[in-house]
């Protein structure tokens, strides 16, 4: 459990007010100055002791991700993108960052900014958070009216600018490179890689994509030192996250708690516990939708950290909490979750754009009860020919939770394969002979 | 240079190559769909995954850069999982309607189903089904078949410039489109035909004509603008199908133009068959002893002084030699070859050629045009400025104003003053010139038109010598000529005297000073005709038929062999691919059945004999499909007087240039389009 004051977020709730001068009481633009006058090497260095990894899904070391950059600025120059395209289901806690602790993101800007020799910040938001971000330019502009950006900011002698730019409502537009490519004016598909983006990136400059909450946890964390921020949570899962709860439970909440902590814990302590109790538990999707979801078996021990989870083959992911009781069909679940796949793949590249909707119409079947055995092996087929073979992640974000299904609810789907075959096969009909035309029922 | 592992198999590679292309080099073939050579890379059809040591998953090796010390495998189960997975669900929603598909034979897709395909499919779901798009009256769209490569969109972007066609929509609902569903206004459009994988973009003029195993394909090159581009001629029987580019990195790499492509229709239209007598007033069939007879009597009834002699846009060189020889036997001594008159010097054979070369274009630094509209004189050459411009973002800078040219130029003058200015250095334009290294000057035909068409070509020539611009490296001096024949006829000197720029050719013409006038292939030359006898010998009942008091029959371009020397020098060799109608002789046999009445003797025996002195008569010639040897003549300034005049760049009517085109209903169309004509009643 974390100590009140270890909490980064502290108005996590809105209980303080989210203004600069309420934020300025809770510390935030304390001391920015004297670390910025430490220089990058210092920074990046205690970013990397502190072993943060990214909170926007992968876990990728923020400081390593940092130092991948260019140290000199040659002749373009570097930009700092914020990803605030949060659009994984079940997932809100950049939404609650924007909105009542955005001067935490907006000094972790600078601190980062400065780290990464940029003077430009892109923050790219949700089309769909208009009122955040409304929120989110007025804390600029108070920050801006303080002196704290734009030229000579904070009079840390580094210039630096903050611009918000919305999205189009693309989920793909979360993906680093597809958010890129939207940022310059582009169709939101993802690039190929390599080449980076730390080197090439928005409009061909070296660039340094960053999740709001990881960004957000820099002025603390630089400001408590990395040895603080290391020794809450476990080894390499380091640190504080805030985790977000919905799906079957009593009190859906955003919590910000110690990495590492017992999935239990969060669902009965802080969401009220499952409705219908934890014996009604079915299964739990623990990083937002993309990440296979565990059932109720694995659920009673799991801890939740980056680590651990994927030891059972699922993943921490965004840390989106998504609690199935077995008040719900999960196969029209993970259904539902195919569906909004299918119409979120981007449709560049081949394996992505046929597989979801394949998988999606499949396991549509299946709820309705009209597959066959051997449509669960084709499904099957189906994720593991995406899985791996598309140009960005969302190939094994629309794959994993399919895998997780078969995985874990096999028997479940068995049920419902009781139905008529589409296509009737007859065994002993010889080789290569269009076997459907041989029955007048399915011609 | 760098060492890569490919099947275990040591393949040194260049820098910057990608894994695909060095496996390549290792003979290992890579299936793909939206790789392609000269467009960016997509990566978007997954087919090219290889094995790398040390990646848990596949790569796409037409992305991936090369690397020293990688290690690939191709030949591994897991790439072979890797790709029959991609075809799968490239094959799920591709319809199995290739019996009626033009692509069938053709199709990459049904090639590589081949080898990664299954028998059955297990995709058991309805298949998507697109709608349509219009894309003009060259491509026809069957948009189910798509499997969103985009090479289509990239090659309209990048090598067209372009912007209509694109993708719009999202995933399974991606549907590539000419946004506003009409056509696409580039000369260059067709080419996304060939580019398609699968039979989603396809010939419309063509469409359900003919397999591609029926078809015999010849290479030839083309004549329907000076670049003499590669192709490929189709026939059938003696039906032109259609016609492929070739690829010739030299000239047009892989594309060709709208016009080169599908002016071929107009080859069975239009034709002349036979010889024609004008009777009453009336053309009449006639054999070719009358018509012979009738020629000959002419001929011996006039003043040699009174035969005048044209040659047109698409004559061969073997022709026009064989046309001089029988001129000069019959004394005649006014004949040229161009259609408007425009100044040349033909001196020296760099006085009109196109001397960077177009491949040199890309080596430029700077480019000048100086009164031509590249875009439509000589649409390859347009298309790699477009490409030097994109990839180098080399400065393009204008004199007179051509309109759209596919990329960004500035004008810096629209008057001969203006030009005037800049070659003396009052125009700070000269000095951003002088700092290039490799410029390159393209003076049009238009300029060379003007009055002061003398002026601008010599003093550009004098201003390039002073400046070093003209030496054995790099010649920035060049000719956009417009016609076929053009550089052919000026190594044949097929013109009165050497200062043509005073000839007096197109005085007898205006003032109807000739008796009797021999048209070969001519059909733009401008004639108000009073009482001459005008004898035409073609292919096509065009503008020079129309006047014309006899008429000879002979073959099309791609129906005699023949050479062309392209705007560079490049002597190419035009291949006969099917047989001219009816009657039609081949130029110089006709040549020798006037010439055997005239005086019972024959000019040529043999076709071979006639191509060999030809080609002693080509200046520099080097060898046949090479530039010319590189000799540069100390340059005598000629004095030349100076008008201050605009420039203005001559519209071509692109899709009616020549007799071919004109008869061609798709360049009609095509036209049509262009000119925002309204619709008929016909054609929806």
């Amino acid at each position: 459990m974390i100590k009140t004051e270890d909490k980064i977020f502290k108005n996590l709730y809105n209980q303080y007010g989210w203004d600069i001068e309420s934020s300025l009481k809770r510390e935030d633009w304390k001391d920015t100055k004297v670390i910025i006058s430490k220089g990058r090497e210092w920074i990046i260095n205690e970013v990397k002791k502190s072993e943060l990894r990214g909170r926007g899904g992968a876990g990728f070391p923020t400081g390593l991700k940092w130092s991948f950059a260019p140290k000199e600025v040659g002749s373009r120059p570097h930009y700092l993108v914020i990803n605030a395209d949060e659009s994984e289901p079940g997932t809100c806690k950049d939404r609650d960052i924007l909105r009542f602790e955005p001067q935490k993101l907006i000094e972790g800007c600078l601190i980062s900014g400065y780290a990464v020799n940029a003077h430009v910040c892109y923050i790219y938001i949700r089309g769909e958070y208009f009122n955040e971000g409304k929120r989110l330019q007025e804390a600029i502009n108070q920050a801006y009216e303080k002196k704290f950006l734009g030229k000579n900011a904070y009079g840390t002698g580094w210039d630096f600018d903050i611009y918000i730019h919305y999205g189009a409502g693309a989920y793909i537009c979360g993906e680093e490179t597809a958010l890129l490519e939207s940022l310059e004016g582009n169709k939101g598909q993802p690039r190929l890689k390599p080449p980076f983006p730390a080197l090439v990136g928005l409009y061909g400059c070296p660039t340094i994509v960053n999740n709001v909450e990881t960004i957000a946890v820099i002025p603390t964390l630089l400001r408590r030192g990395s040895k603080w921020f290391s020794s809450l949570g476990k080894p390499k899962n380091t640190g504080t996250k805030i985790f977000c709860i919905s799906g079957n439970v009593n009190s859906p909440c955003n919590v910000e708690e110690e990495m590492g902590i017992p999935l239990k814990d969060l669902i009965e302590k802080y969401a009220g516990g499952v409705i219908g109790g934890w014996d009604n538990l079915q299964a739990v999707i623990p990083g937002g939708s993309s990440m296979p979801l565990l059932p109720k078996k694995i659920c009673d021990t799991i801890t939740m950290d980056f680590d651990s989870l994927t030891k059972v083959k699922s993943g921490l992911g965004t840390a989106g909490i998504v609690v199935i009781n077995k008040d719900q069909d999960i196969i029209k679940c993970m259904a539902r979750i195919a569906k909004f796949y299918k119409h979120e793949s981007c449709g560049q590249c081949t394996p992505c754009r046929e597989g979801s909707g394949w998988m999606w119409r499949i396991l549509e079947r299946t709820a309705r009860g009209d597959s066959t055995f051997s449509d669960i092996d084709l499904l099957s087929d189906v994720t593991k020919q995406i899985e791996g073979h598309t140009i960005c992640a969302f190939g094994e974000g629309s794959a994993w939770p399919v895998q997780g299904l078969l995985r874990h609810f096999r028997k479940e789907i068995e049920k419902r394969c009781s139905g008529t075959p589409i296509v009737k096969k007859k065994r002993n009909v010889p080789y290569l002979i269009d076997q459907h035309l041989l029955e007048k029922d399915n011609a | 240079m760098p060492k890569i592992i490919i099947n275990e198999k040591e393949i040194e590679f260049e820098k910057g190559m990608t894994v695909l292309q060095a496996c390549e080099l290792a003979n290992v073939e890579i299936p793909r769909f939206c790789y392609h050579e000269k467009l960016s890379i997509a990566g978007n059809c997954r087919m090219c995954l290889v094995e790398m040591e040390k990646s848990p998953k596949p790569i796409a090796s037409c992305a991936m850069p090369a690397e020293e010390g990688m290690k690939i495998k191709t030949n591994t189960e897991f790439v072979e999982k890797a790709r029959k997975g991609v075809m799968e669900f490239l094959l799920a929603n591709h319809p199995l309607d290739c019996p009626v598909c033009d692509q069938g034979g053709e199709c990459d897709l049904q090639d590589q189903s081949l080898y990664y395909g299954v028998d059955k499919s297990r995709f058991l779901e309805n298949k998507r089904f697109v709608k349509e798009k219009y894309m003009g009256p060259l491509i026809k769209t069957q948009m189910t078949r798509c499997i969103h490569c985009t090479r289509c969109v990239r090659f309209a972007t990048e090598v067209a410039g372009v912007p209509e066609l694109g993708a719009v929509g999202r995933g399974e609902d991606m549907e590539i489109t000419t946004y506003l569903e009409k056509s696409m206004e580039s000369e260059l459009s067709a080419n996304v035909i060939d580019l398609c994988p699968v039979g989603a973009l396809t010939s419309k003029p063509y469409a359900f004509e003919a397999r591609p195993w029926e078809l015999k394909k010849t290479e030839s090159i083309d004549v329907m603008d000076s670049v003499g581009s590669n192709i490929r001629v189709d026939t059938y029987g003696w039906e032109v199908k259609r016609i492929l580019p070739r690829v010739n990195n030299e000239i047009n790499e892989e594309w060709i133009s709208d016009k080169t492509r599908y002016a071929c229709d107009g080859l069975l239209k239009q034709r002349l068959d036979t010889p024609y007598i004008k009777k009453d007033g009336k053309l009449i069939k006639c054999s070719w002893e009358e018509a012979i007879g009738k020629i000959c009597e002419k001929i011996n009834s006039t003043d040699p002084n009174k035969l005048g002699a044209h040659v047109g846009d698409m004559v061969g060189l073997e022709n026009i030699f064989a046309f001089k020889k029988l001129l000069s036997k019959i004394k005649c001594n006014s004949f040229d070859f161009r259609e408007k008159n425009f100044y040349i010097n033909s001196s020296d054979k760099i006085n009109y050629l196109f001397n960077s070369s177009i491949k040199g274009i890309e080596d430029s630094d700077l480019i000048l045009l100086v009164g031509c509209n590249p875009r439509h004189e000589a649409t390859m050459v347009n298309a790699r400025i477009r490409k030097t411009f994109s990839k180098k973002k080399t400065p393009i800078f204008s004199v007179g104003e051509p309109g759209d040219l596919t990329y960004e130029y500035q004008v810096v003058g629209k008057s001969t003053q203006d030009l005037k200015d800049i070659i003396d250095g009052k125009n700070h334009f000269k000095k951003q010139f002088l700092s290039s290294k490799k410029p390159i000057v393209i003076i049009g035909e238009s300029a060379l038109e003007m009055k002061s068409g003398q002026f601008i070509f010599e003093e550009i020539k004098e201003f390039l010598l002073k400046n070093n611009f003209i030496n054995k490296n790099w010649n920035a001096l060049n000719i956009l000529i417009q016609n076929a024949s053009t550089v052919g006829c000026l190594d044949l000197k097929f013109f009165n005297s050497n200062n043509i720029y005073e000839s007096t050719f197109f005085d007898k013409i205006e003032n109807n000073k000739f008796e009797i006038i021999y048209l070969l292939g001519s059909d733009n030359l401008e004639i108000k005709k009073k009482d001459e006898f005008i004898i035409y010998q073609g292919s096509h009942g065009d503008r020079g038929a129309e006047i014309a008091d006899i008429i000879l029959p002979s073959p099309a371009y791609t129906e005699q062999n023949s050479l062309f020397i392209n705007l560079e020098g490049r002597v190419q060799e035009c291949r006969k691919a099917s047989y001219p109608p009816g009657k039609s002789m081949e130029d110089w046999k006709i040549f020798n059945l006037i010439y055997k009445s005239l005086k019972n003797e024959k000019l040529f025996y043999k076709h071979e004999d006639l191509k060999n002195s030809a080609m002693k008569e080509i200046i520099n010639f080097s060898q046949i499909d090479s530039l010319p040897k590189k000799i540069i003549k100390d340059n005598k300034k000629i004095n030349s007087n100076f008008d201050d005049e605009t420039i203005i760049i001559k519209e071509i009517d692109y899709y009616f240039s020549n007799a071919v085109a004109r008869s061609s209903k798709t360049m009609s169309d095509c036209r049509k389009i262009k000119l925002n004509l309204p619709k008929e009643g016909t054609n929806n």
